[in-house]
Order: C-alpha cells, then sequence, then structure tokens
C-alpha cells in the first residue's frame, strides 16, 4: 500500500477550478518535488492535503495510508501522521512555542494510544532537535512565531516537524525568502529526517532547495495539472530552459 | 436622568437606613449623606439620553422597588471556597453586613490597619472623615450618590508611610439567595500613606442560588507620593445581579497605581474607573478583562483625569463575547491644562465569537494642554481563520485550539497583574470560566468568517 494515493483530484476555491486532476503517489522513503510557476496550484494542493476547510474538493480521491483523507479534520490529519509545512507560518501572540509544541506532541500520542509525555521527559528531546536546527533556545520562552524573521519562522516549521516525526512531510515552499545559510540549515533539519519510513514532498518555485534535498522525483505542476514527471535530473532541466518548456500555455497565463 | 421611580420606596429605605446607620451622631457624615440623598432624587437615575449611560441601560434597575439585603449568618465552612490563600487579611461580607467570624485579621502586618468602614467610624471617626466622600462624585454620578446615600459598611484599609505589604488584602463580598430583590452599597476606603505599598482584591460573588440583587459599590483609595498601590476588582455574581461599581483614585506625586478589572459574571454591570493623577509624575495603569455569555451586559466606563504634568496612564481593555452579550468599553481621557507632557494610551481589543454578540467601544479625548501625547485604538474581531487552522495542522483539537487562542487573548491582561496571589486567583477563575463559555465549540457560519475591523488614531 503506498503511503499517499491522489487520483483525479480537482479543487475549486470560490467557484475557480485550481486543480484539474492531478494523480500523484507517494511510498513511504520516497522524496518527490513538486515545481511549478506562481499559480500553477501547488500551494493549493500542499493546504488541502492539510485538510484547509477552504477548498472544495468536486472529484477525485486521496488515500492516506489507504484512508481516506478527505473525511479527516486537519487534526486528524495530523494525528495520523501528516505534516505541513507553512509557506507563511502564523504568528499566535499569548501561545508560547515550547508549550504548543508539547500541547500538539501529547495530542498526536494520545490519539496513537501513546502516553503522554510530561516537560521532563520532552524537554531533553526538544533540546536535541533546537541544536539540530541551530535554533535559539530563548526563542522557545517566546510566543508562537510572534517576532520572529522570516528565516526562524521557517525553521521552527521544521523543529516541529523533527518533533513530531510525522509520515508524510509537506514542505510548502520552505525555501522562499530563506539566505543561503538558513537554506543550508533548514535543508540540513530536513535531510536528518529522511528515513525508510517517511516520505517528503517538497513544494517549490525554484530548484535551488533541491541541491540540498535531493529529491527521488520530480513533478512539474502547470495550470493545476502535472504535466511532467522525472527523476532529479528533470529539475536542472527546469532550471535551464525554464517552465514555457513543459507547458502547453504561456507562462503566467492564470492567476 | 429621570424622575425616581418607586421614590416613596427609596424614601422609606433612606429613613431607614439613617436610623441604624453608623456614625449617625456625626454630623459631617449626616449631612455627606443627606446631600448625597437630595442629588439622587434630583437626578434619578441615569438613562441612555445620557452621554455617559448611552449605551447602557439601567431602567431594568430604575423601575425595581429592592430592600436592604437581609442579616445572614453564614458559617465558614460555606465560604471556605471563597478563599484567597496566602492574603495578607480577608475581609468578608455577607448582604452588605462585615461578617467578623468568617474574616480573618490576626496576620495584619504592621503599620497596616484593616477593619470594616462601619467600625472605623465608630472608633475613629476623625480618620475617616480625612476622606471620605472627599473624592467619589456624587454630582456627576446618581449610582455614587446613591451609594453615598447608604453609606453603610465596606472596607476600611491603611497604610502607614513608607509600609509595604506584600500580600495583597482580600475582600469577599457575598450576597445570598432572597425572596425579594434586595441591595447592597458597600463602601470603602483605602488609603496608603507616602511611600506605602499595597494590593487590594474586590471580589464579589454569589452564595445559595439566584435572587435579583443589586449590589452599587464605591472605592475611594487614596495613593500618597511614591505610594505603589494595586485595586483588583473580580465580578463573578450570578446572571441576575446588577452590579455597579465606581473606583475612585486620587494619586499624589509619583505614584504608582494599577487597577485591574475582571468581570465574569453579573447580569447588568457596570464598571467605573476614575482615576485622577493629581500629582507630578504619576503612572497609572487601567487594565480589565470582560467575559461576556448569554444576554450578559458588560460596560466598562473610563474617566482617566491627568490634572498634573508629567504623569503616564495606560489602559489595556480586551473583551470576548459570545451569545447575545453586549459589551462596552468607553474610554475618556481628560488632560487638564496644567497638565503638560501627559503620555496617555488606551486600547481596547475585543472579540465577537457569535453574531449576536455586540460591542460599544468609544474613546473619549479632551485636551486642554498643548504638550501632550494621547493614543487611543480599538479593534473588534472573531478567532482568527488562520490561527485556528495552524494548530489543528499540528494535531491540536479544535475545541482545544480555540480554548487555547482564547486564553492567550485574556492572558495579554491577566500577565499584566503584578501581584503573584491575585493573578493566580484570578487566573484559574478565567480559565474555569473559559471552560464553559460556549464560543469554544465550533460554530458553523461564524468559523470561516474573518471580520476584522481596526480603529487606530493619534490625537
Amino acid at each position: 500500500m503506498s503511503l499517499l494515493e491522489i487520483r483525479n483530484l480537482h479543487v475549486s476555491v470560490g467557484g475557480n477550478e485550481i486543480l484539474k486532476g492531478i494523480d500523484l503517489t507517494v511510498n513511504a522513503g520516497e522524496v518527490h518535488s513538486i515545481m511549478g510557476p506562481n499559480g500553477s496550484g501547488k500551494s493549493t494542493l500542499a493546504q488541502v492535503l492539510a485538510r484547509r476547510d477552504a477548498y472544495q474538493v468536486t472529484e477525485g480521491s486521496i488515500l492516506f495510508e489507504g484512508k481516506n483523507l478527505l473525511e479527516m479534520k486537519p487534526e486528524e490529519a495530523a494525528c495520523e501522521g501528516l505534516f505541513l509545512a507553512f509557506q507563511y507560518p502564523v504568528e499566535i501572540p499569548g501561545i508560547g512555542n515550547t508549550y504548543f509544541l508539547r500541547s500538539a506532541l501529547n495530542a498526536q500520542r494520545k490519539h496513537r494510544g501513546q502516553d503522554e509525555m510530561d516537560a521532563m521527559d520532552f524537554l531533553p528531546m526538544f533540546r536535541e532537535k533546537l541544536k539540530l536546527l541551530e535554533m535559539d533556545d530563548k526563542l522557545m520562552n517566546r510566543s508562537l512565531n510572534e517576532g520572529f524573521s522570516g528565516g526562524e519562522k521557517k525553521r521552527n516549521e521544521i523543529l516541529q516537524m523533527a518533533v513530531l516525526e510525522p509520515k508524510l512531510a509537506i514542505l510548502d515552499e520552505t525555501d522562499s525568502g530563506l539566505d543561503i545559510d538558513a537554506l543550508r540549515i533548514v535543508a540540513q533539519g530536513v535531510n536528518s529526517l529522511r528515513s525508510p519510513e517517511r516520505a517528503m514532498v517538497v513544494v517549490t518555485h525554484y530548484q535551488r532547495l533541491l541541491n540540498y534535498i535531493v529529491p527521488d522525483f520530480v513533478h512539474v505542476l502547470v495550470d493545476g495539472r502535472i504535466v511532467r514527471s522525472g527523476g532529479k535530473e528533470l529539475a536542472l532541466e527546469l532550471e535551464e530552459k525554464g517552465y514555457s518548456w513543459t507547458e502547453h500555455e504561456p507562462v503566467g497565463a492564470r492567476a | 436622568m429621570a424622575a425616581v421611580a418607586h421614590i416613596d420606596s427609596w424614601l422609606e429605605n433612606f429613613t431607614e437606613a439613617e436610623k441604624s446607620a453608623a456614625g449617625r451622631s456625626l454630623p459631617w457624615l449626616h449631612r455627606l449623606r443627606e446631600d448625597a440623598f437630595a442629588r439622587f432624587c434630583e437626578t434619578g437615575f441615569p438613562t441612555t439620553k445620557d452621554e455617559d449611560w448611552r449605551f447602557t441601560n439601567v431602567s431594568a434597575i430604575a423601575r425595581t422597588a429592592f430592600r436592604p439585603a437581609s442579616a445572614v449568618r453564614l458559617a465558614p465552612g460555606d465560604t471556605a471556597a471563597w478563599r484567597v490563600d496566602d492574603a495578607a487579611a480577608t475581609l468578608v461580607f455577607v448582604n452588605g453586613r462585615f461578617s467578623a467570624e468568617l474574616s480573618e485579621l490576626d496576620f495584619v502586618p504592621k503599620g497596616v490597619t484593616v477593619a470594616s468602614l462601619r467600625g472605623r467610624i465608630e472608633s475613629h471617626p476623625e480618620e475617616v472623615e480625612k476622606h471620605l466622600g472627599r473624592y467619589a462624585d456624587t454630582q456627576r454620578d446618581p449610582f455614587v450618590a446613591l451609594n453615598t446615600a447608604f453609606i453603610g459598611d465596606g472596607a476600611y484599609v491603611h497604610v502607614a508611610r513608607g509600609v509595604v505589604v506584600e500580600a495583597p488584602i482580600y475582600l469577599l463580598y457575598l450576597s445570598t439567595k432572597e425572596e425579594a430583590a434586595t441591595m447592597t452599597h458597600p463602601r470603602n476606603l483605602i488609603v496608603a500613606d507616602d511611600e506605602a505599598q499595597v494590593a487590594v482584591i474586590e471580589d464579589y460573588a454569589s452564595v445559595g442560588g439566584e435572587s435579583v440583587v443589586f449590589s452599587n459599590a464605591v472605592t475611594e483609595l487614596v495613593a500618597g507620593e511614591s505610594t505603589v498601590a494595586q485595586h483588583y476588582l473580580i465580578e463573578r455574581e450570578h446572571l441576575k445581579a446588577f452590579n455597579v461599581s465606581t473606583l475612585r483614585i486620587e494619586q499624589g506625586r509619583s505614584a504608582n497605581v494599577a487597577s485591574h478589572s475582571v468581570l465574569l459574571g453579573g447580569g447588568l454591570v457596570r464598571n467605573n474607573v476614575h482615576p485622577v493623577l493629581a500629582g507630578e509624575g504619576g503612572e497609572c495603569l487601567i487594565n480589565g478583562l470582560f467575559l461576556g455569555t448569554g444576554s450578559q451586559h458588560l460596560d466598562n466606563y473610563m474617566h482617566v483625569e491627568h490634572a498634573a504634568p508629567h504623569c503616564g496612564s495606560r489602559q489595556f481593555y480586551n473583551g470576548i463575547l459570545d451569545g447575545q452579550a453586549h459589551g462596552v468599553f468607553h474610554g475618556r481621557i481628560v488632560v487638564h491644562k496644567i497638565a503638560q507632557k501627559t503620555d496617555a494610551k488606551q486600547t481596547n481589543r475585543n472579540l465577537l465569537l457569535s453574531d449576536d454578540a455586540q460591542i460599544d467601544t468609544k474613546p473619549q479625548l479632551e485636551i486642554y494642554a498643548d504638550d501632550v501625547k494621547c493614543t487611543h485604538g480599538a479593534t473588534i474581531g472573531q478567532i482568527e481563520e488562520n490561527a485556528l487552522f495552524y494548530l489543528q495542522s499540528r494535531g491540536i483539537s479544535e475545541m482545544e485550539a480555540r480554548k487555547l487562542l482564547l486564553m492567550a487573548f485574556a492572558d495579554e491582561c491577566v500577565e499584566r497583574m503584578q501581584s503573584d496571589v491575585a493573578r493566580g486567583h484570578i487566573e484559574r477563575l478565567v480559565n474555569e470560566h473559559l471552560l464553559f463559555t460556549e464560543g469554544i465549540a465550533p460554530q458553523s457560519g461564524t468559523l470561516g468568517r474573518v471580520v476584522e475591523r481596526k480603529l487606530e488614531e493619534v490625537g
């Protein structure tokens, strides 16, 4: 059984069809990259997978470990092992980073029938992960993402992923806005989580990130359809020739 | 203002109260009461035509014939649940009457006097005379006039010069269930001399079931030079309660005073906070949280008076309203001509959890000095859908996520409370209260729609 099976997925927002029949299969241990120009539907796909309810699925199916993902609420999908690293992580004043992350981990552990982790067990593990992302633990005493720089927010996403250890991680433009040092740290964090049991879908606009996180498969999404799939060399080819090479329509034809 | 309904009943109540009032042989006190009652009869209760009462209709109070609350004895066991641990002293009032057996006055620190006002009027009238009725304005506010006419009992706190009281002094006002509609007029006098430090908690609660009760409290808090004082008001009576409370603060030079209000209960609540920064270099923090549900009406009327140069005031009020609850924040700042270099700030933030909840927020700036900084801003919004989704996407249930967001919003106010004991007590009450707020439960309809109105002005 595949970890993720997307079949003929059609998605609309406010009557506009954004995804027009996506097919994608992801197996455990694989890293897939979804590339595409702005407005091609990459983020919509990521948000639908994380079960944001603003999107209407008009046709098709998504199975996550054989279960119907479309029937799950966001928290259920998360508890089943799906993680979305947000393109724009949300600032939430008044909720502490550490408290939040422990609550999330314990909600997931509870769902899986595991004991909740107390602060004594949580903190050593947490410190290890902080080190991995080269994050200042002072940040963790602050409110969730509040006053974080763009790079700190993205690193915080990967930190959350490292703590929650999902089966499937979707990284939505985690590279955008990062300088090369931050990019390297984020990639290092992601790579350390690669394992035969875990799959990743890396959504990106640029090939740059893929120098650090080398994918097994690359898919090119244009105007709501996957127009080309291949190995990592496809990303390089795209870099060279631009998206127009894969398209039947000119670049940026739709927003 | 309207003619007083039940004027006979008020007159009878007043005449009756006078007969057994504290210090009835004291001419100054007798005059204070008589004048206040005359003023009340003249004005009657306010109506929504009065600018200060535009959003709050008190006709339900005006048309009720109240009787004085009965003398009731409660056993210590009945009030155990209401205690605050680690208070420096506890005064308990049952139906407006001081209860010596429920109070705890054995460990009052040296240099501090904590007593019932009634007792203090009898034993040390000259001390009381220096301050009582000198600050709260019977001319402007009919409820203050009414309270003053019925001055009976309440708390008397005096802190001598330079004395620091670490733990808060806890004042508990309990109302019991009665057959008829009843009223109490608690009157508190808190005097902290120069360089003293004190914190006082006023906590209003109900025991033994619901009946129509009207609590009309006035507190005069006098802070001397360089004095640090904190006042906490907690309203958590049942929903049949009318609660009007007025805190009048008089601040001396370089005094640092904080008023913290937490409105959880009560059907119709008016919370008046009126600090006068009368000495140079004074600082005042006016902080509040109001959580309304059902058909509660919670009105916060701030009147911050800058009457000396180089003073700062900061107002922060957060409201969470659900059901058909109606909240009001009226933030009046008056900067007198002499009060140059005033720095006054006002922020009111509100979350509306249902379509029928309502908030009226109104800044009112009257500035007569020319070198001042006054800012005010208000926001009205709903639980942010982005934040909710973010929390859920990590595995936290929608219910839990809503609770976290509401608590975070409430915590902004709770965290400003300086006293650990008071903050701990209030944190517990707020958390318990939020657990039972219906708006935590998912509601289709309001969830996806985020309305945010932001008003920001600098004047």
